[in-house]
């Protein structure tokens, strides 16, 4: 019985030592700045069509099992969260950038923390570009 | 004897223990594959798909809120515009079988027993023109659902995939249009 304990025990120090190794992000972000956060964030598209833009996102969240939860034409703002074991709870907003072109700005929590990644964006916006037939360009 | 069931229940104690640190330190980071579209992806939006003879999105809009107030759904958030609505409702999840395997378990550890006690239900409504078929919309719904335990934490937080609940809206959403329901 005793030994038994003692192989818990082990096993619970192991679990405490290993568990949290794995957060390379968190220690490569720590020092990203709010200029290179917003970069990976937004995109620029050759469009003009807000409505258009903003209907694609909509589309796009619910390919991504997002349910929406708030919609705004007007301010160009779309909010879904999906659940699936997590929550992830996303934010895009649309506005005009210069004459020809929108831009696409996207913010992500997982559960409770923001998501400071830039890979979670690269795919959230290779899907709206799919199903847009329009080519995200990088904004510095 | 007695010190026989009292170690017992300690080791039992012990392995709750572990179990709650195994929980608590396998650091919670975002699936890599949260942003992509999943395999089943294309199948999951014709599940979730039907289209109707019409252009009149607002019509198709105001009738599937009407299908979800009689199924008892409150609305949350609604654009006409936009062809968005989102409603949820709050049922009871007890079942017995799990509350029963609680109490055992409770019984055996002498830890503080927990079972499914609520879960919200939201469904998110979007109406579109068709772009393959002039003249038609397109009504996508997705539900998803969430549980909490009778101590008030999340025990489950899901997709709900279930084609017999997408087929069971559109045919009383088809009822209410009287409009066929098409697959996409």
């Amino acid at each position: 019985m005793k030994r038994t304990a003692v192989y818990i025990l082990m096993l619970i120090g192991c679990t405490v030592l290993v568990g949290c190794a794995n957060q390379p992000n968190e220690r490569f972000m720590a020092g990203a700045s709010q200029v290179e956060l917003r970069s990976f964030q937004t995109r620029a598209f050759d469009t003009t069509d807000k409505d258009m833009m903003l209907r694609t996102v909509i589309a796009t969240l619910q390919d991504l099992g997002f349910i929406i939860d708030q919609a705004d034409e007007d301010l160009g703002a779309v909010t879904g969260t999906k659940l699936s074991g997590y929550q992830i709870r996303m934010t895009v907003i649309t506005r005009p950038r210069g004459e020809t072109q929108l831009l696409v700005r996207a913010n992500a929590y997982y559960n409770k923390t923001p998501i400071e990644d830039p890979l979670p964006y690269q795919d959230f916006f290779t899907s709206l570009e799919k199903a847009l037939f329009l080519t995200a360009h990088q904004v510095d | 004897m007695k010190t026989a069931v009292v170690s017992r229940r300690m080791s039992g104690r012990l392995l709750l223990l572990g179990g709650l640190i195994l929980l608590l330190s396998a650091c919670a980071s975002m699936p890599p594959d949260a942003f992509k579209l999943s395999p089943t992806s294309l199948e999951d939006r014709q599940m979730q798909s039907r289209r109707f003879d019409t252009l009149d999105r607002t019509r198709v809009l105001a009738a599937s809120a009407g299908v979800l107030q009689d199924l008892g759904y409150a609305l949350d958030v609604s654009n006409s515009y936009l062809g968005v609505l989102t409603a949820s409702k709050e049922l009871d999840a007890e079942n017995a079988a799990q509350i029963a395997g609680v109490l055992v378990l409770a019984a055996l550890t002498g830890s503080a027993g927990s079972w499914d006690d609520d879960q919200r239900i939201r469904v998110c409504v979007v109406v579109n023109d068709s772009l393959d078929s002039p003249g038609t919309s397109v009504v996508r719904i997705t539900i998803s659902r969430v549980i909490w335990n009778t101590q008030g934490q999340v025990t489950r937080a899901e997709a709900l995939k279930e084609p017999e609940l997408y087929q069971a809206f559109f045919d009383k959403l088809s009822k209410s249009t009287f409009l066929e329901a098409h697959q996409i």
